[in-house]
């Protein structure tokens, strides 16, 4: 095997295991940075993918990839975890370890379900489109067990990479109108989805989304945790007691 | 079996016993530089050995023949395993009756005899530490043995020299299971030999000890037959280690000048991956035990990974 097709699994493999980091980890900071890491190592891989096939168009994307996902994304959830004060995220509504063996069910499922249309597909990217499907899956999973809406967002912005990696292993990446229009969704969407933010918790003093499920008019439900109440900061919870 | 294979067995296995207590010295050393201690002497353990054979025995009035036995089952298993991993060469005739799978066995043998025998007293400590050692061993096998599935899958066969030797011989290419595989390696063998995150081997505080709170019972030559399983088990964990992830420099033959060596490339590579391990066990603080699975159940899952990713992209 050459040593570009080497360094994109090696890449690959990388942007798997970002995926389940970000799955298991409880920090909302370190997620933004995981995030951030994901969009640098897609943006390699990428690059690697062009200088291979030749395909000057895909450093274009590269560029926008590493400007968009490494850059501005993560300092606009910077800017926004700072403003908002929410330094700890609990537990989502499955523990971690069990988050992590359905992840491996996920991905067995993915690989499976890539194997018959990497063998029709001639790119030298093929064998990866099992991980990019993975990936999409395991941040969608990510999605589903969180409560609180930052790490929401994140996996959706951690779905946007995989479905751009995807297209990167089975086509050498989408036309540039289409990557130019996806970009400034996703930018847009993250402006919106950060005033969204603030109404949230003016409404319900909490970044849980649980209280979206009571939609009632004619009284405010109360907040149900008391974790996340504005201005204070969340102490830890206590660590390793044990000496 | 020539006498050359014969000769590569009994060398491997005497070198083993000689060295087990020198890497847990060595790691204890570093240990102590790393916390600017000063350090005790490099062959410490070897004088504890040594003073705890002379002493006399000491056996509780209620035990039975099991527990007596328990030290000398576990050593023999450790020997077993250690005439198993190819740590000098690959012409290894022992190594024939066993593949990787009955090395886990032998391992899980010894685990389970200790644990009987910690039971058989019928101290609360012994219980204790019984019950922790199956929960974490539970835990730490089957990554341990996807560890294994995934060096197999790349070279073909269970059997451990047939992996050394593929893989030292392939060009240098990257393998991103194989990493995945040597991260999974590094947790388990951590949780497997007692080391910092799971169990501290310097303590005998009885509300976190897993392994020491097993052995707590046994006195003079049966505790010293124990030490010296203990170290022998560090020694192959470490020797699987090299095996899978740094092959290169064991003897591919049974010529004896390949044979002599591979043994001071080996005695190189046990030093920096004991100063590797006293500087893991530095740098991380102990996990509470119900944090255990998490940190297991990560080690299984960078496995199952490592061998996903070699089903998928071939490499």
């Amino acid at each position: 095997m050459s040593l570009g097709s080497q360094l994109i699994n090696l890449f690959a493999a990388m942007l798997l295991l970002l995926a389940f980091a970000m799955l298991a980890q409880r920090r909302v900071v370190t997620l933004i940075d995981l995030f951030a890491a994901q969009g640098l190592v897609l943006a390699l891989s990428t690059a690697v993918v062009a200088y291979t096939t030749t395909q000057p168009h895909l450093y274009q994307s590269v560029a926008l990839t590493l400007l968009l996902k490494v850059f501005l994304l993560p300092w606009l959830l910077y800017r926004m975890v700072r403003k908002l004060d929410v330094r700890w995220e609990f537990e989502g509504l499955v523990n971690i370890p069990a988050t992590m063996l359905i992840g491996i069910v996920l991905v067995v499922f993915a690989f499976n379900l890539a194997l018959p249309i990497s063998r029709l597909a001639s790119t030298v990217t093929r064998s990866t489109l099992g991980i990019a499907i993975a990936s999409v899956m395991l941040s969608f999973l990510m999605m589903i067990v969180r409560r609180k809406a930052i790490p929401q967002v994140i996996g959706f912005l951690a779905m946007e990479n995989g479905l751009f990696f995807a297209a990167t292993s089975a086509t050498y990446g989408m036309p540039m109108v289409v990557e130019l229009g996806i970009a400034l969704d996703v930018l847009v969407g993250m402006l919106i989805l950060g005033v969204f933010f603030f109404q949230i918790r003016e409404r319900f003093d909490s970044l849980d989304l649980s209280h979206l499920e009571q939609l009632r008019d004619d009284r405010t439900p109360r907040p149900r945790t008391p974790g996340d109440a504005p201005r204070r900061r969340e102490a830890p919870p206590a660590s390793a007691g044990e000496r | 079996m020539t006498p050359g294979a014969l000769a590569s067995q009994l060398l491997q296995v005497a070198l083993a016993l000689a060295l087990a207590p020198l890497l847990i010295g060595w790691v204890n050393q570093c240990r102590a530089w790393l916390a600017n201690r000063r350090a005790p002497s490099i062959l410490l353990p070897y004088r504890t050995i040594r003073k705890l054979f002379v002493k006399d025995a000491v056996v509780a009035e209620n035990a039975s023949p099991l527990f007596r036995v328990t030290p000398y089952v576990v050593f023999g298993a450790m020997c077993c395993a250690a005439a198993i991993v190819p740590s000098l060469a690959t012409a290894l005739p022992f190594a024939t009756a066993a593949d990787a799978i009955a090395l886990v066995g032998l391992f899980a043998l010894a685990r389970v005899f200790t644990a009987l025998a910690a039971m058989d007293v019928g101290t609360a400590f012994g219980s204790l530490g019984a019950r922790r050692e199956m929960f974490v061993g539970f835990l730490a096998e089957p990554a341990l043995l996807m560890v294994l599935f995934t060096a197999s899958l790349i070279s073909g066969s269970t059997s451990l020299p047939t992996i050394v030797d593929t893989l030292s011989r392939s060009a240098l290419g990257i393998y991103p299971s194989l990493a995945f595989a040597g991260v999974a390696f590094t947790m388990i063998s951590l949780a497997e030999n007692a080391r910092i995150p799971i169990d501290n081997p310097a303590t005998h505080l009885e509300l976190t000890m897993i392994h020491e709170a097993m052995l707590l019972e046994y006195s003079a030559r049966h505790l010293a037959v124990l030490e010296w399983a203990a170290a022998l088990r560090l020694f192959n964990y470490s020797c699987i280690g090299i095996a899978l992830f740094v092959p290169f420099g064991i003897a591919l033959g049974s010529d004896m000048p390949a044979i002599v060596a591979a043994a001071p490339i080996l005695v190189a590579k046990l030093a920096v991956g004991g100063a590797c391990l006293a500087l893991i066990e530095t740098l991380s603080a102990k996990l509470r035990i119900f944090r255990a699975p998490e940190f297991l159940g990560t080690a299984f899952l960078l496995a199952v990974l490592g061998m996903l990713v070699k089903l998928l992209l071939g490499s």
